[in-house]
């Protein structure tokens, strides 16, 4: 007998919920119990008394476990809504990265002139590295990482996806 | 002005104020406070259990029985995990709880204090919802909160763990609670369960349901938990409709055993009828049920023909096992008043049924629950033990609770129920040693009744500690012990799985249970041949206190029908002659 994978779509969730000791371990633990899968979670609060988070998880599964994670996560006690994005409709995903390259002539060049195209800013400068800031969708930040490993990539520090639904409402 | 209370009497003072009368628990360091502060009044009744374990098992023996939350006290620690399987259980069967648990004082918190562990941690996903209360402002609240999140939608074990120190701090009372208030306001506005359900959905599932030429209904522990009058709604359903009624493990008792129209139990050790009956039905309507794999065989082939409707008050419960054609979330007894309402109204009369119950007749005269052959005269089969205390006790309408096996099953079986909230079992956890606690918590609930555990000789030895309890409380709970001196449910599928290799499913240094009863001041019988069977019942239920029967049965008896695990429901096994060779890897992982 042989364990065989199931097919799996890639769906952007945004979950609201509570601000409250635990909520990251109850919705983490929520994945890990029932074997869902995190590609990234971001978590921040959002209102202004703080009483509030949205937390965005990129998620891989059949959408039978699709719908499952969402009603899963729908009744735990301190989830006021859960939006899957990707089924919503248009939405904004944006992610971002600080990188550390490290090396000297061509190599250096190279990285600027590569950080100029994918728009990175240059954050942090010594005479042998730099640190670049670039943003954009999980594939940009893939790539550009792709290209500074052949430049000096010395280490990466990324924050996840977040994400907006599109227009003036607020995504349901 | 307002006078200040301790944490500690503020937590007795709510608690008796939600109409707690009963607390389960067992004192220790970290709740020595709140142990003073009962020893101080006179409205909470404290029922000291031998390990916290029975504690749980005993509060959901109380709630399952009388539709009331159990609430369990407990100590940090190791008091605190040893209720882990106590809240696992409640959490699978959906069993009202409130555990209040000690902590270490809050400044010691993350020190590796003694007696500490991160009991938040360690039962966030064993409940339902939990808290850590730091404030005794806040305590009162809280405990408000914990009771409706535990009762409310689909019931569930609900978690406070309390530091030291916050049972001894003060705080202003009363609290800015008022007991009187409605729960739903006060509550967080995150927490919504969903009781009534879409009206056009049940007006289509209506018109499903009267268009359907061979309907099933297919019930579960969703009406034991929604209330009595569930269980009248579905009673009246049926006899508007004529649809046979199946019930899971949870459900019995929803529907009553003695009317025409029952088939018994579905799934795995099912009856015959049930199982046919859900795979030729035309229309399945699953009212509070949740499509467990011991329910629905291999999915692939589960009821091929049927619409299904799901009735089911947690949303996440549709969809999750079996795809359905319509998802209903409500309480289910709140949908079958609406579906009897909208039935009525439309003056729907009964779908002809001949052909299906003609065909639901046949499956019937197979027979499938008859007793096999005895090995000799005088051996005891179980499945006749149980079917003998029924007769003997049936029109008392006694509680019956069971640890977990064959004895489980064949009670399931043979054990008739009639009403509502007289059985008590662990479902979906499947927790041996739940029986004892359980009978215990249910006398508690309803002192005048006959409860019995039917037990078997390896589960009751997990929690025998608390005969104990039963002695300190003259409780006069009753364990009929099925004896075959095997983990029978085990060495049955040895037997069916594993060319009958017994690995360590032997009961081996078994107690002579007879002189374990005296030890604890019971009365003990043993029941060795057929003709001590019907007297040593009746010996039992003579005795007024608590006492514990030792049935010596047949040894090698297995439980049939069974649906071999990843099987469909046609694949039947009725008899034991039918089980042969070994099962292959893909059919043993599907345990």
């Amino acid at each position: 007998m042989h364990i065989r994978p199931e097919a799996a779509e890639r769906h952007t969730l945004s979950i609201i919920v509570d601000n409250e000791s635990g909520i990251l371990a109850r919705i983490a633990g929520l994945f890990s119990a029932r074997g869902y899968n995190i590609e990234s979670l971001t978590v921040a609060d959002i209102t202004e008394d703080e009483a509030v988070s949205r937390i965005t998880i990129v998620t891989k599964g059949s959408p039978a476990v699709i719908e499952q994670i969402i009603a899963q996560l729908d009744r735990l006690v301190p989830v006021h809504r859960v939006t899957d994005l990707t089924a919503l409709g248009p939405y904004v995903e944006r992610e971002l990265a600080l990188v550390k390259v490290a090396g000297s002539g061509d190599h250096r060049i190279e990285a600027l002139r590569l950080a100029e195209v994918y728009r990175a800013r240059v954050v942090d400068a010594t005479i042998s590295s730099f640190v670049f800031e670039v943003t954009g969708g999980t594939e940009k930040i893939d790539k550009f990482l792709e290209l500074m490993r052949e430049v000096g990539l010395v280490e990466v520090a990324r924050t996840g996806v977040a994400a907006i639904a599109r227009g003036r409402d607020a995504g349901q | 002005m307002k006078d200040e209370l301790s944490g500690a009497d503020i937590l007795v003072e709510t608690l008796s104020a939600l109409g707690v009368e009963i607390v389960f628990g067992y004192p220790g360091g970290a709740v020595l406070p709140i142990y003073d502060a009962l020893f101080k009044q006179r409205k909470l009744r404290h029922i000291l259990v031998r390990q916290e374990g029975g504690a749980a098992h005993a509060a959901e023996g109380y709630a399952r029985s009388t539709g009331k939350p159990g609430v369990v006290l407990v100590t940090s620690g190791p008091g605190a995990t040893n209720i882990v399987t106590g809240l696992a259980d409640a959490l699978m069967d959906s069993i009202p709880m409130v555990v209040i648990t000690g902590q270490v004082p809050t400044h010691l918190i993350g020190t590796d204090a003694f007696q500490e562990a991160d009991t938040v941690g360690i039962t966030r996903h064993c409940t339902k919802h939990n808290y850590l209360v730091k404030d005794p402002a806040r305590l009162a609240a809280t405990l408000h909160e914990a009771f409706h999140i535990a009762t409310s939608g689909r019931p569930g074990p609900v978690v406070i763990d309390l530091p030291k120190d916050v049972q001894i701090a003060t705080a202003p009372w009363p609290a800015d609670v008022d007991a009187a208030a409605d729960p739903v306001v006060r509550v967080r506005p995150t927490y919504r369960p969903q009781e009534a359900a879409d009206p056009a959905l049940i007006e289509a599932a209506v018109e499903m349901l009267a268009a359907a030429e061979r309907p099933i209904l297919y019930t579960g522990g969703g009406i034991i938990n929604s209330g009595p009058q569930a269980s009248a709604a579905l009673r009246q359903l049926q006899s508007l409709t004529g649809a046979p009624v199946t019930s899971t493990l949870m459900g019995l008792g929803a529907f009553p055993a003695s009317h025409p129209d029952w088939l018994g139990m579905l799934g795995m050790h099912g009856t015959y009828e049930a199982n046919l009956a859900m795979n030729e039905a035309d229309l399945i309507l699953a009212l509070g049920a949740r499509f467990d794999d011991r329910v629905t065989g291999r999915v692939d082939a589960f009821a091929p023909g049927a619409k299904k409707i799901h009735v089911d008050i947690d949303r996440s419960s549709i969809n999750k096992v079996i795809r359905v054609d319509m998802g209903i979330v409500g309480d289910v007894g709140r949908v079958l008043d609406e579906m009897i309402r909208i039935w009525r109204e439309r003056g729907h009369a009964r779908v002809d049924q001949t052909d299906w119950q003609a065909r639901i007749a046949r499956w019937r005269a197979k027979d499938c629950l008859a007793v096999p052959p005895a090995p000799d005269a005088q051996a005891i089969m179980p499945q006749t033990a149980i079917r003998r205390l029924w007769e003997a006790t049936h029109a008392r309408r006694p509680i019956i609770t069971t640890e977990v096996g064959q004895h489980q099953m064949w009670a399931a079986q043979h054990f008739g129920f009639e009403d509502p909230n007289r059985w008590l079992t662990s479902g979906g956890l499947g927790t041996m040693g739940y029986g004892l606690p359980a009978a215990i918590g249910a006398q508690l609930g309803d002192p005048d009744a006959l409860v019995i555990d039917i037990a078997g000789e390896a589960s009751i030895q997990m929690n025998s500690q608390e005969m104990a309890t039963a002695t300190q409380y003259r409780l006069p709970v009753k364990v009929f012990i099925l004896n075959n001196e095997y983990m029978g449910m085990v060495r049955q599928w040895q037997e069916l799985t594993y060319s009958s290799r017994y690995s360590e499913s032997y009961s081996e240094a078994l107690p002579d249970f007879v002189r374990l009863a005296e030890a604890y001041g019971w009365r003990g019988l043993r029941i060795d041949t057929l003709d001590q069977l019907d007297d040593g019942i009746a010996a039992m239920l003579d005795h007024p206190g608590p006492v514990m029967v030792d049935c010596r049965v047949t040894k090698l008896a297995n439980c049939f029908p069974m649906i071999p695990s990843g099987a469909a429901h046609t694949d039947m096994i009725l008899q034991a002659n039918e089980v042969s060779g070994e099962m292959d890897d893909e059919a043993r992982a599907l345990v």
